[in-house]
């Protein structure tokens, strides 16, 4: 039995790891060199931004830019706050109550993670819009007029949909790790139910929510598909337009750079709200999973309502999907050949989840165990740069960078390995760094004190302990990267193609049918590395030593 | 739980970590053995590399057709116009493109500078108003800007005899566009030659005021009106062919070229050019004469229901002729003009 060895975040201040010297070289030069290469879009389109001159200004801070950016932050914001709570009760009910079905349903209410945005929004547009299934269904019932789909309730939905799992997972994992000694500690002292999660609970998982919430706000930042379709206004609408018109490529920079700064603000207030808290236990022993709530006669309608993001999430998209596959093969729709896209899809997307993991490495041991060294810190943060940009930004940024500067990868796959890395490099450093923070330094100080050498240690003591952080942030990366486009049309080998530049393909001319194939392909595949993703946690959590 | 049992479950998880690995190493080989073959295929004939602002499900069979004729192999490049002419930007002198591919004009004149001389022959193929003044982009087909309505909501004696009685009141609510889709940019240039600034801008103003659905291209418009999401939408005639393949004759929308001759029909080319920097000129001519030909222009005819550009070639039956059409006068690649378009789409507030 654990003895409650937590400090209590209250005394936070006591809680400094005390600060190490600095980092060893070949660990801050990979580092340095891993935050330079996520820098590199922003160097870029201060490059050509330039190259606009005063004029490039004057256009990005028009009135009407205002506009679009206080619409952009209503978005961010309502996305990322009701992200966060669903994503948090999800995690808690999955985890720490009796409800039913556990596993399948922690499954099924990650997948939609795995549904490309603008498919996302084209298939729900299809269900809830005017004239869409949903008002068929209510028609029989007598009801005629249905709530418009579209704008800031649309598309702050599909966003949802799509964002809340990554507050989900990275909840579950610190609920699972949180000792619930802990917890019981303050209910002995007399701490009522809330009051305990108030005081213990959420300040135990605050850096687990506000990673989590990071990475949502970034994608609404980034997203295009959704909001286009879903006709809401934002920022990268109005950088898209500028690429789509082709005309005026320095002020497509400059509104891009306003949004690296709308990323810059959201990573300094994440920075802020996490604090310096210390959250590995300090002496060993196993913890000890905790006793699950009792839902009681609550049990039924809450599987219910943890249930309705997998209908809307997953259901809803996949049937619409299904019909348009079965309406278009009943009138002879032609379909094309899978599985070499399937093929292509899969093996860049693996390559792109290992580069990101082993580049992540450095990155999070830098942020984690070096954290009072100032270098360290900002190097993490520059990363989450790439996330919350658009992928075509990122794209044409390497564009640039490899036909000047690296001819030899220009148009190979190691561009577009490089560019997948630079998107979502944040999202294995966070998966990664969750499980290094629980992870006592002391076990590393102890195995450098018996004489190995940093290296070794980190090799033979760290890895294998974070191996499920490890596994985790490879999963995220693999399946984003499956569902990536713009990045993917633009960096990849000429005549490269992937499932998603199939979807991509079809659905701008209209073919239904095709895009449905390819679209739930893309589903299923990039569905079996999240199941193991997430059930793997499962068996960990039954197995912990 | 027992010992043996949590044994087991590691080195399954082993094997699960080597089995990952394995598949790794072969997408390694995979990715580069891609890279040698199309290097090794550069001895024989250099393949065309072509930068296609069209999609595959689109050009892909009527591109295949010419490499089964020619023997030459074609290597495209799938995206969408406009990035495509920002990657043409950025590689510069360095672009392995032969030969761009555009989906509207306007892509062809943002890189003007960088297309050459295309000879009289291929140019004479098509009629003036269907390729660049200074012969640098020649255009392999045309489509119709038109109205789509929702057959649900309007028949035919109720929707405008021309494009300007949108502008009316009464369609308030009822409307929907794509501002920012470079289709709908070329139509508005047009009628700025047509009809003049001023008529234009109240043209603007006027759709502005019945508060039109924004839409980021066209064929969500389509669907929106099949829907009753909207009653007309602004859009290009060839896409509501597709809904009709994939949905059947029952899809409640049709396209409605305006009686008036006005800028609303105006038609507008898909054309290509070639790059200065190919090293691969012979080959990209034959390809543009291919596109040109009879065999290349049924297939736009029939496959893909657009305007076939060389006489002797007819339409798809349901389309007007092309003379009973809207012809643009004057270039509608040249960059000020849509530069000029968008800033006034800009002041109307239509674009932000």
């Amino acid at each position: 039995m654990a003895i409650v060895s937590h400090v209590m975040p209250a005394r936070r201040h006591l809680l400094r790891v005390m600060p190490r010297e600095r980092p060893p070289w070949p660990l801050l030069v990979l580092g340095l060199l891993v935050g330079a290469a996520a820098l590199l879009p922003a160097y870029y389109l201060l490059l050509r931004a330039a190259d606009g001159g005063a004029e490039t200004w004057d256009h990005v801070f028009r009135a009407r830019t205002t506009d679009v950016l206080v619409r952009t932050a209503v978005l961010v914001g309502v996305v990322t706050v009701a992200s966060t709570l669903v994503g948090t009760l999800l995690a808690w009910f999955t985890i720490r109550t009796n409800l039913p079905f556990k596993k399948i349903i922690s499954v099924a209410v990650t997948l939609p993670l795995v549904i490309p945005s603008f498919v996302m929004a084209t298939t729900s547009i299809e269900f809830f819009g005017i004239g869409g299934v949903l008002q068929d269904w209510l028609g029989v019932f007598g009801m005629e007029k249905i709530a418009s789909f579209d704008g800031l309730r649309g598309a702050s939905l599909v966003l949802v949909l799509m964002t809340y799992p990554y507050v989900f997972l990275s909840a579950r994992g610190a609920l699972r790790r949180l000792d619930p000694s802990l917890e019981e500690a303050a209910r002995s002292m007399g701490y009522g139910p809330i009051k305990t999660f108030r005081l213990v609970t959420v300040p135990v998982l605050r850096p687990a929510l506000t990673a989590g919430a990071l990475l949502v706000a970034l994608y609404t930042l980034s997203d295009f598909g959704a909001v286009a379709l879903l006709r809401y206004e934002t920022f990268t609408f109005a950088i898209f337009n500028q690429y789509e018109s082709a005309l005026n490529r320095s002020l497509a920079a400059g509104l891009s750079l306003v949004l690296v700064f709308f990323a810059v603000l959201l990573l300094a207030g994440e920075g802020i709200s996490r604090g310096r808290a210390r959250y590995y236990r300090s002496t060993v022993g196993s913890i000890r999973p905790a006793a699950p709530a009792d839902l009681g006669p609550w049990k039924w309608p809450v599987t219910l309502m943890v249930l309705v993001p997998v209908v809307v999430g997953l259901l809803i998209p996949v049937g619409v999907l299904v019909w348009w596959l079965v309406r278009g093969l009943m009138r002879d729709q032609q379909m094309t050949a899978l599985l070499e896209p399937a093929f292509n899809s899969i093996s860049v997307s693996l390559l792109a989840a290992m580069a990101a993991v082993g580049l992540a490495i450095p990155v999070a041991v830098l942020a984690v165990r070096y954290r009072s060294w100032w270098p360290s810190r900002l190097t993490e943060r520059v990363t989450h740069i790439g996330f919350g940009l658009p992928g075509v930004v990122v794209a044409i940024s390497l564009v640039f960078f490899g036909v000047n500067y690296a001819r030899p990868v220009y148009q190979s796959n190691w561009l577009l390995l490089f560019g997948y890395v630079v998107l979502f490099l944040p999202a294995a450093v966070g998966a990664i760094k969750a499980s290094l923070m629980q992870v006592s330094p002391r076990l590393e100080e102890a195995a450098q004190g018996l004489g190995r050498r940093p290296w070794r240690v980190l090799v033979t003591v760290t890895l294998p302990m974070i191996a499920p952080g490890l596994f985790a942030g490879a999963a995220l990366v693999f399946l984003l990267a499956m569902k990536e486009l713009p990045a993917t049309l633009i960096l990849s080998p000429i005549g490269f193609r992937t499932l998603a530049t199939v979807i991509w393909d079809a659905s701008v001319d209209a073919f239904f049918a095709r895009t449905a194939a390819a679209s739930l392909l893309l589903i299923a595949l990039a569905g079996i590395p999240t199941a193991y993703m997430v059930l793997r946690g499962e068996s960990a959590r039954s197995n912990s030593r | 739980m027992n010992k043996s049992k949590q044994v087991f479950r590691r080195l399954e998880g082993r094997r699960i970590f080597a089995s990952f690995l394995a598949l790794a190493m072969v997408a390694v080989v995979a990715c580069g053995s891609d890279g040698s073959a199309a290097d090794n295929a550069g001895s024989d004939s250099e393949p065309l590399v072509v930068y296609s602002g069209r999609g595959e499900s689109l050009v892909g069979p009527v591109i295949k057709q010419f490499e089964e004729l020619t023997g030459i192999e074609v290597q495209v490049n799938f995206g969408s116009t406009g990035p495509l002419a920002a990657t043409l930007l950025e590689e510069g002198g360095n672009t392995p493109a032969d030969i761009f591919f555009a989906q509207d004009p306007g892509g062809l004149g943002a890189v003007i500078e960088m297309l050459d001389d295309l000879p009289v022959e291929v140019l004479d193929r098509v009629p003036e108003w269907a390729r660049s003044p200074q012969g640098k982009w020649v255009g392999i087909s045309g489509r119709a800007r038109v109205l789509v309505y929702g057959t649900d909501s309007l028949t035919e004696d109720e929707l405008p005899r021309s494009i300007e009685e949108l502008a009316d009141p009464k369609w308030k609510g009822k409307l929907g566009w794509a501002p920012s889709n470079s289709s709908f940019q070329a139509m508005i240039t047009g009628m700025r030659q047509l009809w003049g600034e001023e008529r234009t801008r109240n043209w603007l103003e006027g759709v502005m005021d019945n508060e039109p659905k924004i839409y980021p291209k066209n064929t969500p418009q389509v669907a929106a009106a099949a829907a009753g999401e909207i009653e007309i939408g602004m859009v290009n005639h060839y896409y509501l062919y597709r809904f009709l393949a994939e949905e059947g004759d029952g899809f409640k929308a049709r396209n409605w070229f305006t009686p008036e001759a006005d800028p609303g029909s105006v038609v507008l080319v898909a054309g290509a050019g070639i790059l200065q920097e190919s090293d691969n000129k012979e080959t990209a001519r034959r390809f543009l004469e291919f596109m040109l030909s009879e065999l290349g222009q049924q297939y736009f005819a029939t496959q893909t229901h657009e305007y076939p550009l060389i006489e002797g070639v007819v339409p798809d039956r349901g389309l007007p002729p092309l003379d009973s059409i809207t012809k643009p006068e004057v270039d509608l690649s040249t960059l000020g003009d849509i530069e000029n378009t968008q800033n006034l789409l800009r002041e109307v507030g239509a674009l932000s």
